[in-house]
């Protein structure tokens, strides 16, 4: 039995909280443990970064210091949220490549007792551990439950590929790993274009207009694609796009209705596992009809919220076209001209 | 004759000073990003603005940005809104043929902007202030706290808009109520109070 180390990152006790529960069924089927970093604190996420360094670097290294206390000779650091992956990553990268930084960094752990040295920390994502150490045989041998016919697009997001410090992935803009893993569980992985595309990060808070056009065009590509649900490895991402869907919808006039699940929620229902234990049932738009597909009952979702009036033609069918308020102009163009000439015909 | 030579000194001295001060400027920015910036290595190709999936809101692409920093326009640099509006998903960063830091860079010239009180527009800035103040007060990130305190201050007109999806995420309890404290507040306290000491005293050097 393999034993890592975990930085599970605030959002795996929150709104990914189905990522947690799955992670651990499904790490329990594929025989390793995962050993919580006492007392971690949050990374910061893009926040904290982008507006101070020192303190930034200090408070993200914390952790860093924390794990290699507790390390004992397992020095690999599994974070399942790839802003976590990419700060720890990143924070112990930039303290070796710019000692000043690191020796800033380590005076200020001083204060509270702690110190790191860069290097001495393998920081890794869950899915690079998922497919590379544990490996896809053993992924495929523990499949009872193939998803077949389950149509899956693999969204990995942006911080998970890039920059990629410590050259991980098999390639910066589309990486095979997650489609891979997701053929080995059986499913009918589409090729989907957008795979690393931005998810909105933060600006679903701050500027919402660019964060819902970065969220149709990823919604709008996997409808197109047929998908019948997209499979994340990034709560950044899956929140945005399941939280926020209803809202782009809303803003756009759209009607789509694209679930987006953890991939370690699919890896369990291939697993024979049971859905509500893996956290379905948790996503805002329901993975209920896409889990049909391939004969699992989903548990029904929970009451949801007073419902906002619906437009009489409230189907589950997108447009063919959703118009964005600026910058589809020329988009628009194309439809419409051909729809004019087939009025004038 | 000697009068025009003499002017014509004077002038490429003072075009020398004002390139001295240009380069200075950059360099500023360059020792401000975490890492080694590379930000005198920009060649000016643009493969950062075609790649930046945010570009359309920006008012400067990031090429024109490195561009203005070159020039020493600092004020139209703190300025501008483009690193506000970085996503930060670092497709430049892997396109860039230079393999400049783009997004640290960004990050570097927030906190100048921030520390200058030249960026006007309040939001991005504030959430960035929020979210720091809930994982200073915390140690953990508070996505309640944070939503609805941002959210009334800058967009209260969407809060209706929300409240099904807020509802939503709480009744799954996809977001809690109250917030998570670390244990050691005081060993965390401590390291970012020494950690803005050391970025006040040692930052422009390092």
């Amino acid at each position: 039995m393999t034993a890592y180390l975990l930085y599970p990152g605030c959002s795996l006790e929150a709104g990914a909280r189905a990522y947690c529960q799955s992670l651990k069924k499904v790490s329990a089927v594929l025989d390793f443990t995962l050993e919580e970093i006492e007392d971690w604190n949050c990374c910061g996420a893009t926040e904290y970064l982008g507006i101070s360094r020192t303190p930034a670097y200090a408070l993200i290294s914390r952790n860093l210091a924390l794990a290699a206390m507790q390390a004992n000779g397992n020095r690999t650091v599994i974070a399942p949220c790839s802003a976590c992956y990419l700060n720890l990553a990143k924070a112990d990268h930039y303290m070796a490549e710019r000692p000043e930084l690191g020796r800033m960094v380590n005076e200020a752990l001083a204060a509270g007792g702690l110190s790191y040295t860069p290097g001495s920390l393998e920081i890794r994502h869950l899915l690079d551990v998922i497919v590379y150490d544990i490996g896809l045989e053993a992924i495929a041998s523990k499949v009872v439950r193939p998803l077949t016919g389950l149509r899956v697009a693999p969204y990995l997001g942006c911080m998970l590929p890039r920059p990629d410090y410590n050259h991980r992935w098999s390639d910066h803009e589309h990486p095979v790993e997650l489609g891979l893993l997701l053929r080995a569980l059986g499913a009918e992985v589409i090729d989907f274009p957008l795979e690393t595309q931005c998810c909105g990060g933060h600006m679903t808070q701050i500027g919402p207009d660019t964060a819902f056009e970065l969220i149709r065009r990823l919604v709008y590509a996997a409808d197109q694609y047929q998908a019948d649900i997209m499979a994340a490895v990034c709560p950044m991402c899956q929140l945005n796009l399941d939280a926020y869907q209803d809202e782009m919808n809303h803003h756009f006039g759209t009607h789509y209705q694209m679930p987006i699940v953890f991939f370690t929620q699919l890896m369990g229902l291939a697993f024979g596992l049971d859905a509500k234990e893996l956290g379905f049932g948790l996503e805002l738009v329901s993975a209920r009809k896409a889990l049909a597909k391939i004969g699992v009952e989903a548990p029904e979702p929970a009451a949801a919220g007073p419902a906002r009036p619906r437009k009489p033609e409230g189907l589950p069918v997108p447009r063919p076209l959703p118009m964005s308020p600026r910058g589809d102009a020329l988009l628009r163009k194309g439809p419409q001209a051909a729809e004019e000439k087939e009025a004038v015909k | 004759m000697l009068g025009s030579t003499l002017v014509t000194d004077l002038e490429s001295v003072s075009a020398d000073l004002k390139l001295v001060e240009n380069v200075g400027w950059l360099h500023e920015v360059s020792k401000a990003t975490a890492g080694e910036s590379r930000l005198e290595m920009c060649i000016q190709c643009g493969s950062c603005g075609g790649s930046c999936p945010a570009a359309v809101d920006m008012d400067h692409t990031p090429r024109h940005l490195f561009a203005l920093i070159r020039a020493g326009e600092r004020d139209d640099v703190l300025r501008s809104n483009t690193p506000w509006i970085c996503v930060s998903c670092y497709q430049c960063v892997v396109r860039c043929p230079q393999n400049i830091h783009i997004t640290d860079v960004m990050y570097a010239l927030k906190g100048m902007a921030v520390r200058a009180g030249l960026y006007q527009e309040s939001t991005a800035p504030d959430f960035s202030q929020t979210f720091i103040d809930m994982v200073e007060e915390y140690g953990r990130s508070y996505e309640f706290g944070l939503a609805t305190r941002h959210y009334l201050k800058h967009f209260p007109l969407r809060l209706p808009g929300m409240a099904p999806m807020g509802f939503g995420m709480l009744s799954k309890q996809r977001m809690a109520i109250r917030p998570k404290r670390i244990k050691n507040m005081a060993q965390l306290d401590a390291i970012l109070a020494r950690a803005k000491e050391v970025e006040g005293r040692d930052g422009g050097e390092a």
